[in-house]
């Protein structure tokens, strides 16, 4: 049979969960992560990733509204999904999907932009013409009291949310981990620990997300990067990566001491069908690689050059190394039989609703989601400063 | 609208048989079946299954199972002395056309395992189905409401035994239903009609004149992936260790 090796039972031949369902805890990942950095600002009070605030809280929105699609294009009647909100079933942990998303993006993400942009958006309202005078118009809500109490009362209304905002991205993604941590039926997945490393990784990758925008969106403004701002947020990656690091080891380590029924095929896996994606990228390439860039970095006192360099690099790496984690959780978690007598082999499709192009097209969507949200909330200071000055 | 006498006589015969049509596909209803009296499950003596495949080509053919996917299937077991932790398992095509002839030589012991939804009593399938498409009747058989299904998978991914697919036409799941349009009429399933040595016996645990009872009274009677706790309600008569 295709692909396969020893014995499979004859329905786990064909993978059920594709390239987009890797996508799906990727992107949720994101977003919690660029939220968890943005709380940093808000709530633990560390000015010097300031200048990342508001980007970082744009890039999760841009994430999260690009979340459900690669469910959806997955499903195989997407026109039932809404039957999750009206009939969900209780036992199931995919079923608060959407309620644990739309809390998520309504109560937390959009009302805190919208707080923190909302005197922003009343100048602009004021000083557009035409149809962005009317867009921002309906940004306002109505809401156009910019009085110094009214902002006073935004800022602390605003505070509120990022508190329970960092425990909401904490279950957003702790969520995606449960998911996959509560399947007994998968060895490969089943772990208490699923959630607490999805949490994890999502910080790291979220914000060695947003340290490579800021830096990238930094470069083609031609403005120049506060390194304060990147070296602190390069040193909350690398302490957070420390942690996911050890979690992760610590579920290997577990697996190989415990060596129960399935060691033998998932250790067989990880050495043949998974060594590229899982030893090669996600622990080599995607880990311990930028943990020793950034060590490096705490280490030693290199040039604003040399560091730019090595945080663009780690950051990249990371979110590589993230997204393979991701890969080998998805794919990885179905390549064995569940019999633990064989192998079977994913091919990425090309011209079906899951093939790679819509992949490739799912990851990009965010940064054009980005794109126009920057273009309306300028996140820059020096553009919200220029603006409040001509505003006031 | 005016109809004509003439138009009335070509409709009505028309209309009559269009009307056969729709109801083309509608199960028959069972007005003396009552879902509380009965608890089913399934026996397999594993000692009495050679391996024909004529269970496998019967579901195919009874329940429309689209190619390479298996609401039952047959596995052939070879456990060598030196191995018997891993054995070597083949199912070719699920079995469907038989299995290819043993060199003699070959040491070690060869069975037939037929396989196909447990039916579990606490079935995983079922509590991770987002909307609750996938159930448990009041008669003990799992079942997918296929117009209700999304067709995500996650049951696919819940099941410890492999007997869900996602149906490549309906893109929504599938399974085997113990043949829930037959025993609800009081027929049997299509694979233990076709089993010419009765190594598949539907069976009905809340009937007490059950031949069942008799039988797990006086046999050593496993089902599969006990550690599982998913009530699994497929019995196996000398279940040798080394199934998964």
């Amino acid at each position: 049979m295709n692909g396969v090796e020893g014995f499979m039972y004859p329905n786990e031949v064909e993978l059920v969960w594709s390239v987009l369902i890797v996508l799906y805890p990727y992107i949720t990942g994101l977003v919690a992560g660029a939220f968890i950095l943005a709380s940093l600002e808000r709530v633990f009070r560390v000015d010097a990733v300031k200048p990342t605030y508001r980007l970082a809280l744009l890039t999760a929105l841009s994430f999260l509204l690009v979340a459900p699609l690669p469910l959806q294009l997955h499903l195989g009647h997407p026109e039932r999904s809404p039957e999750m909100y009206f009939t969900p079933h209780s036992t199931s942990a995919m079923a608060m999907f959407g309620y644990v998303y739309l809390w998520y993006l309504m109560a937390v993400l959009v009302f805190e932009i919208w707080l923190d942009y909302r005197r922003d958006i009343v100048l602009r309202a004021r000083r557009e013409r035409g149809l962005l005078r009317l867009i921002y118009k309906v940004m306002t809500l109505g809401s156009d009291n910019i009085s110094e109490r009214s902002l006073h009362i935004d800022e602390r209304v605003g505070w509120v949310v990022t508190l329970i905002g960092i425990p909401s991205a904490f279950l957003l993604h702790g969520y995606v981990g449960f998911i996959f941590g509560s399947i007994k039926a998968n060895p490969w997945w089943s772990s208490p620990l699923m959630p607490v490393v999805f949490i994890f990784s999502a910080m790291v990758s979220g914000i060695a997300c947003v340290m490579v925008i800021y830096m990238a969106t930094s470069k083609l403004r031609g403005t120049t990067i506060d390194m304060g701002c990147v070296d602190t947020i390069a040193m909350y990656l690398f302490y957070t990566f420390i942690i996911d690091f050890s979690l992760e080891m610590l579920d290997l380590i577990h697996r190989i001491y415990e060596a129960d029924e399935s060691f033998r095929s998932l250790n067989f896996m990880v050495h043949t069908k998974l060594y590229f994606s899982h030893i090669v990228v996600q622990i080599g390439l995607g880990t311990l690689t930028p943990l020793v860039l950034l060590a490096i970095t705490q280490v030693t006192k290199l040039s604003e050059m040399a560091r730019k360099r090595i945080y663009a690099l780690a950051g990249a790496l990371t979110l590589i190394g993230i997204f393979a984690m991701r890969w080998n959780v998805v794919i990885g978690g179905q390549l064995f039989s569940k019999s633990f007598l064989g192998y079977t082999t994913y091919k990425v499709g090309m011209v079906t609703r899951e093939g790679l192009p819509v992949a490739i097209a799912l990851t990009l969507l965010p940064l054009l989601f980005l794109w126009v949200l920057v273009k309306l909330l300028p996140p820059w200071d020096d553009a919200s400063a220029a603006h409040g000055a001509t505003g006031d | 609208m005016n109809l004509s006498r003439r138009q009335l006589m070509i409709l009505l015969p028309a209309a009559a048989i269009a009307w056969e049509h729709v109801l083309a596909g509608t199960p028959e209803a069972a007005p003396n079946y009552t879902m509380s009296e009965h608890w089913w499950s399934m026996l397999i003596d594993i000692p009495k299954c050679i391996g024909c495949g004529n269970c496998v080509r019967a579901c195919q053919a009874e329940n429309d199972v689209p190619d390479g996917r298996f609401r039952t299937w047959v596995e052939r077991y070879h456990v060598s002395d030196e191995n018997m932790m891993y054995p070597e398992v083949i199912s070719p095509d699920g079995g469907k056309e038989g299995f290819p002839s043993v060199a003699k030589e070959d040491a070690g012991k060869y069975f037939f395992v037929p396989k196909l939804c447990n039916h579990c009593a606490d079935s995983p399938c079922t509590q991770v189905c987002p909307v609750g498409a996938t159930f448990i009747s009041p008669d003990g058989v799992v079942l997918v409401d296929q117009k209700y299904c999304m067709g995500c998978a996650y049951c696919v991914q819940a099941c410890p035994y492999g007997c869900r697919y996602i149906h490549p036409e309906k893109k929504v799941a599938d399974k085997c239903t113990l043949c829930y349009h037959r025993i609800t009429k009081g027929l049997t399933t299509a694979c233990c009609e076709a089993c010419p040595t009765g190594a598949r016996q539907l069976v009905d645990l809340k009937n007490p004149n059950d031949p069942i009872h008799e039988f797990l009274r006086t046999h050593a009677v496993q089902v599969l992936k006990p550690q599982m706790a998913t009530g699994a309600k497929v019995f196996y008569n000398e279940l040798d260790g080394s199934v998964r």
